[in-house]
């Protein structure tokens, strides 16, 4: 009985006895999911257009965060060095599109998917060979981002509000919003849900595909440089980083692989459920339970939602 | 295939082969040098790895080795990763190493039964299992100058004082933030123990390998929990990214205590916020040293060295020269006790039984007050020694205290218990019949 009131009583009594750190949690929940979230798109857009799971999301977030602050400790403006950053993102994408995808087309998706290891592995080979092993620290005050904190009382405690979260936040979301008004209002995104839809049929309208790979690759790009610079501003730029992309798998799960809400909406309730989760349960079993909680989480969606909240949902007829 | 093309392809593959392998001829002691310099722990492993590499080289330089021998060095990029710091093992046991640094408890575990068979004498400089210091059971492996065990008291003691002796502590809640592996774990049987001796509360907040970026859970907890002091047990990007988290999360810094491995850039990663946070170290940082400066003319300034200019001095590089200032003292000691120039394994192993780095000869090697006295023998493999507590302020570790002593009396019999433990668990562990040469 003991175990049952510690699991299903005491957590919400210890809600209802602190709100504060109950509001905390759930902040800290959706910052964590909001840069969940962004990760995920990156793996989304890719998914989208070319049904291939890009392994290598992870270390382009690190890898574009590492050419943005290597080039301002070279000397170069902090600005001028984001844009170029970005340009990097998208001589990568032209690369892989041409040195990586183009020679495996009509190859089956598991080939892909291993060259995207393949590409994973050699980001991360190049990345050290240019840049070393050492963490970096994001360089925060030259691109302007919001440092210190807001402590506001209430709730018979305190909310500890980061600046940089709450630019972390809100540039994350316009992110979001411009990709999908992109790929939804333009023709290129129209092209691009074409693609996704059918190769054939879109070859077929003259669409060309290799262009809206390299859109993309270029778009997951960008998303990862945002990704990158958000995350490195909070705990440095590693190559650790690219581990926390993996995190993004359960909100892929949850979200579907092809919904770009999805990814939103899965990032938040993944971020959100793995704070609650070790907060308020993880005591009970030593801690570190966010490690696989995201991924119970997302699993017991799964019972209900086996295409995600937002996949399509494939009807074959036999 | 025709048996021309046949073997011309398996000559082509020997010649490869061949140029492959360094030529480690009979006049020279060959030390591999475990480090990784590339994943995530990079940030702490390469200092290390070049503070290592540089001492050995400017002896290689200036001195032309060790006793006229020259070193032979060989780096194996691990990556802290237990299996492949085994193969790197595998790969370097045939090639007669003098000792070998696993540089990960993780690493330094598997090693530990292997030792013996192969005779090679592993170092884990203040690292591995606590309980190998006791040479009578753990003839091949060395820890000094100080276990996990002796770290951990060390900070009890230290925060025990400030509060008006041990007793006080009573009632007290101390968090324990550690990297969810061999290394973090170590010393969590000892503060359980110690915790239930003096009366204090125990929080654990363990991080996962692939969350050491993302600790906000963590530091949320230790928000609710309210623990009156919190201790790290961190490597590689974990510390910095702790700094930032604790400072993030309003905790008070001068009550963030951690072990030996935070650098100077981890402290760095919390900014102005960071001050006040402290850590044990056993010796000094910066380049104010003749054998320091050594290293900068002799290596740095000739371009062999992988390290910038301006790292050199800094903690963990010095870290890592003092793991080599423990390999060339046991390489030297061997020779003199064997009598042989160039040494074997079995031969360091004795040699490492004898080191004996008195202030006397800390200064002959250019070290003077580098770093604390240190006498190792047969029985212990460890020295014990103590270790003085430093604080962040802002731009540079200050070093705020003496010498703080472990409760070798509380430890002691932990350690005694769980190196015997050890044994048993392991059917068939060896009894000592290695020759001692110092039993003091």
């Amino acid at each position: 009985m003991d175990i049952l009131y510690k699991v299903f009583v005491e957590p919400f009594v210890f809600m209802g006895e602190a709100p504060d750190l109950l509001i905390q949690t759930l902040w800290e929940g959706l910052v964590s999911g909001v840069l969940y979230a962004l990760i995920a798109l990156g793996f989304v857009l890719i998914f989208k257009a070319s049904g291939v799971f890009n392994f290598a999301q992870g270390i382009m977030v690190v890898f574009a965060a590492l050419i943005l602050v290597g080039l301002y400790e070279k000397g170069v403006p902090a600005f001028l060095a984001l844009i170029l950053a970005a340009l990097a993102m998208l001589v990568l994408a032209v690369v892989v599109e041409r040195v990586v995808l183009r020679p495996l087309v009509n190859q089956p998706d598991i080939i892909l998917f291993m060259a995207t290891f393949g590409l994973t592995y050699l980001l991360i080979g190049f990345g050290e060979l240019i840049f070393g092993g050492n963490p970096r620290e994001m360089i925060t005050d030259a691109l302007l981002l919001p440092q210190g904190t807001t402590e506001i009382d209430a709730l018979g405690g305190s909310v500890r509000i980061q600046h940089l979260d709450v630019a972390a936040a809100v540039i994350a979301s316009l992110m979001i919003g411009l990709l999908a008004v992109f790929f939804s209002k333009t023709r290129i995104g129209r092209a691009l849900r074409a693609v996704a839809d059918s190769h054939k049929a879109a070859l077929s309208v003259g669409i060309s595909l290799n262009q809206i790979w390299v859109i993309v690759w270029f778009a997951a790009g960008l998303v990862a440089l945002v990704a990158g610079i958000m995350w490195g501003a909070r705990s440095g730029v590693s190559f650790s980083l690219q581990i926390i992309a993996l995190k993004a798998l359960p909100v892929l799960i949850l979200g579907g692989f092809t919904s770009i809400p999805g990814a939103i909406i899965g990032g938040l309730i993944i971020g959100v459920g793995e704070k609650l989760g070790e907060f308020y349960w993880g005591p009970l079993v030593g801690g570190g339970i966010e490690t696989w909680l995201a991924y119970v989480i997302a699993l017991l969606f799964l019972l209900y939602r086996p295409q995600g909240l937002f996949g399509e949902k494939i009807i074959e007829r036999i | 295939m025709s048996f021309r093309k046949l073997s011309l392809g398996l000559a082509a593959a020997t010649m490869l082969a061949g140029t492959a392998l360094p030529a480690f001829a009979q006049d020279s002691i060959y030390v591999p040098l475990f480090t990784y310099r590339t994943g995530a722990f990079a940030g702490s492993g390469t200092y290390i790895a070049d503070g290592m590499h540089d001492y050995l080289q400017m002896l290689n330089q200036r001195d032309g080795g060790i006793g006229g021998v020259k070193l032979v060095l060989e780096e194996c990029e691990t990556g802290y990763d237990t299996k492949k710091g085994v193969e790197c093992y595998e790969s370097v046991k045939g090639k007669n190493p003098v000792l070998v640094n696993p540089w990960s408890t993780g690493i330094t575990l598997p090693l530990i039964p292997r030792a013996s068979v192969d005779k090679i004498p592993i170092l884990s400089m203040a690292y591995g299992l606590s309980a190998s210091a006791r040479g009578d059971i753990f003839p091949w492996i060395f820890n000094p100058p100080s276990t996990y065990w002796d770290g951990l008291s060390m900070i009890i003691r230290y925060i025990g004082e400030k509060e008006g002796g041990l007793e006080k502590l009573k009632g007290k809640k101390i968090g324990f933030i550690h990297l969810d592996a061999a290394f973090g774990k170590e010393p969590v049987p000892l503060l359980q123990e110690l915790a239930k001796d003096i009366g204090f509360e125990v929080a654990l907040y363990p991080v996962a390998a692939q969350d050491m970026q993302n600790q906000s859970s963590q530091w949320l907890s230790a928000r609710r929990d309210r623990p009156d002091y919190m201790v790290m047990w961190g490597w590689g990007s974990m510390n910095g990214a702790a700094v930032k988290e604790a400072v993030r999360s309003g905790y008070p810094m001068d009550k963030f205590y951690s072990v030996w491995w935070p650098s100077e850039d981890d402290a760095r990663a919390g900014g102005a916020g960071a001050k006040g946070f402290k850590m044990l170290n056993w010796h000094a940082v910066g380049a104010n040293f003749p054998a320091l400066q050594d290293i900068q003319k002799h290596v740095v300034d000739k371009g062999l060295s992988k390290s910038p200019k301006d790292k050199v001095g800094e903690l963990l590089y010095n870290r890592g020269v003092y793991n080599s200032l423990l390999i060339a003292e046991a390489i030297a000691t061997a020779q003199k006790v064997t009598g042989k120039k160039v040494v074997t394994g079995e031969d360091v192993r004795r040699g490492l039984e004898n080191i004996k780095l008195d202030p006397a000869r800390l200064k002959e090697l250019g070290l003077e007050g580098f770093t604390e006295q240190l006498v190792l023998s047969c029985s212990d493999h460890n020295g014990h020694r103590p270790a003085f507590m430093q604080e962040w302020d802002g731009a540079k570790w200050v070093k705020i205290s003496d010498p703080i002593e472990p409760m070798t009396d509380r430890v002691k019999a932990q350690l005694d218990a769980a190196a015997t433990d050890y044994a048993e668990k392991n059917a068939g562990w060896p009894k000592r019949t290695e020759p001692c040469d110092n039993a003091s």
